[in-house]
């Protein structure tokens, strides 16, 4: 399994909510530092995916979930795994930005606090995680302002500020922009790209521009399979299935 | 004609019925007020009851009566509050859950005569604390209860998921993700309704009835195992019980004054909680 070139993976995966099942024998590897995109149609699954990589079913007592994910040599649903510990490997940006009602600063040094970074670091962890999304010339001076009073785009900025402070392997961006203007689209696009050069990225995204413009692969799922997966640049041009080429000319979706 | 008519009458409906029932807030304070001002002094609210309580000060009523909502707050809240952390973060949805929160929802209609009757088997009786401070305290906190936990799980589950899965992506745990950030953002919530229901209870009389209250007592109550005297007791002594009711008017006037302006506190002091914490968002 100790493949380079597989960073994370699902192999088998089904899942049901009660009696609906909404995955299919899904099996998919994400290569590290790539941003991929998973596309497809509204209910296709691809967030049930997505936040089944970090474990966010966890709470949904009527989720059922089979087969393996892993993250290098980790299974990531092995008995006795700490979940906190394999969230801080896998992290996460939410399709509404979801920021503490904190300060800017508590909103990142939270996340540290919590996982025991040590207290002379936090200041410079945070200036960095600030600086490397992109948010720092807006808020440097006004650090201890509500994060609540924040443009949205700053706002999630924020929280992949909070994600990238806790320097996880993998994140997973749940439609981070899906709230947003083009603008502030644009910056997070842009920001996505810079990241991958430390970061494995997955995607989920409506927009099959955005997925374009900032995605290596494209994963392309319906109904809860995975139909079609490849470069993005192919993909997008020469579409092998039928229903792939559907989607990403616009004909459905 | 009709299409022009109907928003007109819709609209007037609803400015009447909004209207009566200020006009009848506004009748109630005019009364007390004009009946009841001229009974307050600094010396009314300083002073202890003389002369069979025709004349002197309510003193042991008010410290009585706060007191009491003290004991009441110190009581329901704590368990109150987590018994709706556990009800609505962590209970699983299921024929119990829905078992125990109707059961909690059927509580808070139980008639408060009853919580009297029951304070006095339990604790004044059964627990052996006699007729008190403490007694009637346990009591009015076993009153608010289940007020403090429906408002409590109503302020918790307006916090929407994206909020704990915010907390539960950078690591916290489910009891990291409640304390740090599901109650501060559920907190002007939670306060609105534990003042007011402590307010409500601060007015009850029927649950200290049997349970501690006095008509009169010669010192500022204060002890726990002792009776003691308070404003929503006192105001109906006044009113209905005493030998001398005509000449006690104006002291049962002004005794319902004071209560009134106790729970407005109450209530200006969850408004200004409200408002710092909104600030901080």
């Amino acid at each position: 399994m100790s493949n380079d070139l597989v960073k994370l993976s699902a192999k088998g995966v089904n899942l049901w909510f009660g009696n609906k099942q909404v995955l299919k024998n899904i099996s998919v590897d994400f290569e590290p530092n790539k941003v991929t995109a998973l596309i497809g149609p509204s209910g296709c699954g691809k967030s049930t995916l997505l936040r089944a990589f970090n474990r966010m079913h966890d709470l949904s007592p009527d989720a059922r979930i089979e087969g393996k994910f892993m993250l290098e040599n980790q299974d990531l649903y092995e008995k006795g795994l700490s979940v906190t510990q394999l969230r801080r490997r896998i992290g996460m940006v939410f399709q509404k930005a979801n920021p503490f009602p904190k300060s800017i600063y508590e909103n990142i040094n939270y996340g540290l606090k919590i996982n025991d970074i040590p207290k002379a670091e936090r200041p410079g962890i945070i200036e960095n995680a600030l600086r490397e999304s992109y948010i720092w010339e807006e808020v440097k001076d006004e650090l201890e302002k509500p994060a609540t009073r924040l443009s949205g785009g700053q706002q999630q900025r924020l929280c992949i500020a909070r994600t990238v402070a806790l320097r996880p392997e993998v994140i997973l961006m749940d439609e981070p922009c899906s709230a947003l203007d083009p603008l502030s689209t644009l910056k997070i696009e842009e920001l996505i790209v810079k990241l991958k050069k430390d970061f494995t990225i997955v995607i989920v995204t409506h927009n099959m521009q955005q997925a374009q413009r900032v995605a290596d692969k494209t994963v392309f799922m319906y109904l809860g399979e995975i139909i079609e997966e490849g470069q993005t640049k192919d993909m997008f041009a020469n579409p092998k299935n039928e229903l792939t080429a559907n989607y990403v000319k616009g004909h459905f979706g | 004609m009709r299409k022009k008519l109907t928003p007109l009458l819709e609209w007037g409906t609803l400015l009447i019925t909004t209207g009566l029932v200020c006009f009848f807030l506004v009748v109630i304070l005019w009364d007390l007020v004009s009946k009841g001002a001229s009974s307050l002094s600094w010396n009314f609210v300083s002073s202890l009851p003389t002369q069979g309580m025709t004349s002197g000060g309510i003193l042991p009523a008010i410290t009585g009566t706060v007191l009491l909502t003290m004991i009441t707050a110190l009581v329901a809240a704590p368990f109150g509050v987590s018994c709706a952390i556990y009800l609505n973060e962590y209970a699983a949805d299921n024929w119990l859950t829905r078992l125990i929160r109707a059961s909690i929802r059927n509580l808070a209609g139980v008639p408060s005569i009853i919580y009297g009757l029951f304070g006095l088997a339990l604790f004044v009786q059964g627990l052996q604390m006699g007729t008190s401070l403490l007694s009637a305290g346990l009591t009015l906190g076993l009153l608010s209860l289940p007020y403090i936990i429906i408002t409590t799980e109503e302020a918790l589950r307006r916090i929407p998921a994206s909020t704990r899965e915010a907390a539960l992506a950078v690591g916290a745990t489910q009891f990291e993700s409640i304390r740090d950030v599901v109650v501060p953002s559920a907190m002007p919530g939670m306060l609105t309704g534990l003042v007011l229901t402590l307010s409500r209870a601060a007015g009850e009389t029927a649950p200290i009835l049997f349970t501690g209250v006095a008509f009169y007592i010669n010192n500022p109550s204060g002890y726990l195992n002792q009776e003691f005297m308070a404003l929503p007791y006192h105001l109906y002594m006044l009113s209905t019980q005493h030998q001398a009711i005509e000449a006690v008017r104006p002291l049962a006037y002004g005794t319902a004054l004071v209560l009134l302006i106790v729970v407005f506190l109450l209530n200006l002091t969850a408004f200004y909680i409200r408002y710092k914490y909104s600030k901080n968002e």
